[in-house]
């Protein structure tokens, strides 16, 4: 489903790298786990993978099927099927979450030669989705993540998922901010998209998140690439004894 | 050419229309006595007001004729065609709640006084000329009286056809006590438009105003509200302009009674592809009394060397204690070609007043759009949602939701034509 390889990206504006040859594959149909190190480059490699500008990639690729993702813009990229729940979703004052979701909604169809949803349809289908993650009929009014708790934004982040059923779903650091509830709230919709033609890849600092939606695979990231990739009990050794030993054996400080 | 002489050839170009000879005698001595505005006025430092000094109205090819707004809406239309009355295209002046008359035929007893008082005091402190003027020459207009509730709205369409057009309307409406009346206006008027409104809302009367200024390129315009607001009475005026070279919307809103409530909004957008694009606003409130509302929210969406401008003042009177205005000019500049100059002023002398005035320059947010890109909405779609959503507190002004509904998808349009 996605492959990363050998991915080199520096800032655009420094000469700042931040991502030293990465790689990285995901089955279609599973689900990987990234853990690392605060400033490791997760979040940047959810960005430069969902496009966002101020970064250069010096090498490496990005492919999600058959399609290069780095020569895409990010509407298509959107629309090819990858999808990123942000660490820190957006505010925008003054667009209806509503009218956000039906116009993103429409404009993915659209690009796949789709028939647009109408009102009605719309309304409905967003209705249930919102029901399930508890998120109700005033945050679907109010515009777009604006005065929403950190929890209700994190849970927003899902539904647009939800709604716009991607392949390639990228979760980053979804579960941090959100308490219990919300946490097994957004697990349970993450799960109920959980397919075998859909992946996902959980960026997290925490065990806790993992213990709700079981990863196939666990990477651990540092300094700009993956260092080592396990089953999930090597989430459960990073609880327990940190990054330190890893780090060490790749010649890497904690300081790092 | 010494400045009265301008002046004298100025008004013999454009003779003034029939009745009202006391109003327009006043003004005309008002007029002689301020004169024409000069590059070096203060109020004027922006905008240039040599064409509309100019004794003749430069050459503006009229646009293409738009699709009509409003259409769905209940309303008695009155057109204008380069201000002259067009009685075919307009519905007969009758309706329940409301006298309407035209200035040019006729001068009913409760027009008299009050035709130009209301602009005479928007004079102070800062001199209007060219809507002494407008009350001077003015050829037509409508002379409206509401009693009640009006049964629909006045629709006033104003069609430019002749290239070198140069109409001058004068509208006075009085609200009586209680009464309710919405006022929708559109179209370019002429190639050269000066027009006057003035609205007397007497204590409870309910008073909202609509208008969108034709989306023509050539066109210039000068325009000015003069409104009295007394006790417990709303006024409420909403304005888009689209396009136009050249754009002045005074507006003088004078809140005399307690608990009055007084809201002003603008929303403009210009591209300067198109040809020259300047708009300006230049706003006055007086709070007079005790527990007054104001508010003034302004917005401009500038492109391609568009340039645009506020001047808005607040202005409490000893006395007006609880005092609530508001005042914000915002921009978007979608290039760095753009241009926005704002003047905000608060003069306060009372001291229990809540009053705020903003005002801003800002560019499109990167990061809102591309969260939006990455949702999958187009550039160019995700750039509309942004600035209709920088529009949107403007928008909000305008009660009615089928008018909203109609301007967001004129402006929608606009947007569409628009992209880079
Ligand atoms: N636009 C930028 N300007 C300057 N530095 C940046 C920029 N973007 C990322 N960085 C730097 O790149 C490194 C990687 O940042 P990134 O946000 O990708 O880390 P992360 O692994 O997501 O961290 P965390 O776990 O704290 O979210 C950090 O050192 C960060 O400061
Ligand atoms: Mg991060």
């Amino acid at each position: 489903m996605l492959e990363i390889k050998n991915l080199h990206v520096k800032l655009e504006d420094e000469d700042k790298v931040i991502l030293k040859g990465m790689n990285l594959t995901v089955e279609t149909g599973k689900v990987h786990a990234i853990m690392g190190p605060n400033g490791s480059g997760k979040s940047t490699m959810s960005y430069v993978l969902s496009g966002r500008d101020g970064y250069e990639v010096t090498d490496g690729s990005a492919k999600l099927g058959d399609t290069e993702l780095l020569d895409l813009e990010p509407e298509e990229r959107a629309a090819a099927g990858l999808f990123l729940a942000f660490q820190y979703p957006v505010e925008i004052p003054g667009v209806g979450n509503m009218t956000f979701l039906r116009t993103a909604l429409n404009a993915q169809r659209k690009a796949r030669g789709e028939e647009e949803l109408s009102a009605g349809e719309f309304l409905k289908l967003v209705r249930a989705k919102a029901k399930t993650l508890k998120i109700d009929a005033d945050m679907l009014k109010r515009p777009v993540n604006v005065g929403f708790s950190g929890g209700e934004k994190k849970r927003n982040e899902i539904l647009q998922m939800a709604m716009l059923e991607p392949k390639m779903c990228i979760l980053d650091e979804t579960d941090s901010g959100l308490d219990v509830d919300a946490m097994r709230l957004v697990a349970d919709g993450v799960n109920a998209l959980r397919s075998p033609d859909r992946s996902f890849l959980v960026i997290t600092h925490y065990q806790r998140l993992l213990d709700h939606i079981k990863p196939d695979v666990v990477h651990i990231m540092a300094d700009g690439r993956i260092l080592q990739t396990g089953g999930p009990e090597l989430a459960l050794e990073v609880e327990k004894n940190g990054y330190a030993e890893i780090l060490a054996a790749h010649g890497l400080t904690e300081a790092k | 050419m010494a400045a009265s002489e301008a002046l004298s050839a100025r008004l013999a170009a454009q003779p003034a229309g029939p009745g009202f000879d006391a109003g327009r005698q006043a003004a005309a001595d008002r007029l002689a006595a301020m004169g024409l505005p000069g590059r070096r006025d203060e109020y004027w430092r922006w905008t240039d007001p040599t064409p509309f000094n100019a004794e003749t109205a430069t050459p503006a090819a009229p646009g293409e004729a738009e699709a009509p707004l409003f259409a769905e809406v209940d309303s008695l239309k009155v057109v204008f065609v380069d201000g002259v009355f067009d009685a075919e295209a307009s519905d007969d002046l009758a309706m329940g709640g409301v006298e309407i008359s035209r200035l040019a035929a006729s001068e009913p007893a409760w027009a008299t006084g009050l035709y130009g008082a209301l602009e005479a005091a928007g004079q102070n402190p800062v001199k209007r000329p060219f809507a002494a003027l407008n009350t001077a020459q003015a050829s037509d207009g409508l002379l409206i009286r509401v009693t009640a509730q009006a049964e629909k709205a006045i629709n006033l369409v104003y069609v430019h056809k002749s290239e070198v057009s140069d109409p001058v309307l004068h509208h006075l409406i009085k609200m009586e006590e209680g009464a309710e009346l919405t006022i929708l206006e559109t179209g370019p008027a002429g190639a050269r438009f000066n027009k006057a409104m003035e609205v007397d809302v007497a204590k409870g009367a309910r008073f909202h105003h609509i208008r969108v200024q034709g989306a023509e390129q050539d066109r210039r315009a000068v325009t000015h509200i003069f409104a009295r607001v007394a006790a417990e009475a709303l006024f409420k005026s909403f304005t888009l302009t689209v396009n136009g070279q050249l754009t002045r919307n005074e507006a003088y809103i004078d809140m005399v009674g307690d608990d009055a409530v007084a809201h002003i909004a603008g929303a403009a957008l210009g591209d300067g592809k198109d040809g020259k694009f300047h708009h300006d606003d230049t706003v006055f409130v007086t709070h007079g009394a005790l527990r007054g509302e104001s508010r003034q929210v302004f917005k401009k969406v500038l492109k391609n060397g568009a340039l645009g401008t506020f001047q808005g003042k607040i202005w409490v009177k000893p006395g007006a204690q609880k005092t609530d205005g508001y005042q914000i000019s915002q921009s978007l500049l979608l290039d760095e070609d753009s241009q926005f100059l704002a003047k905000p002023e608060l003069e306060i002398y009372a001291d229990d007043v809540k009053c705020s005035h903003g005002s801003t320059t800002g560019a499109i947010d990167d990061t809102a759009l591309f969260y939006l890109r990455s949702r999958g909405v187009p550039e160019e779609e995700a750039k509309g949602l942004l600035v209709l959503s920088f529009l949107a507190d403007a928008i909000d002004e305008i009660e009615d939701e089928a008018l909203k509904e109609e301007i967001v998808a004129r402006l929608e349009d606009w947007l569409a034509r628009h992209r880079s």
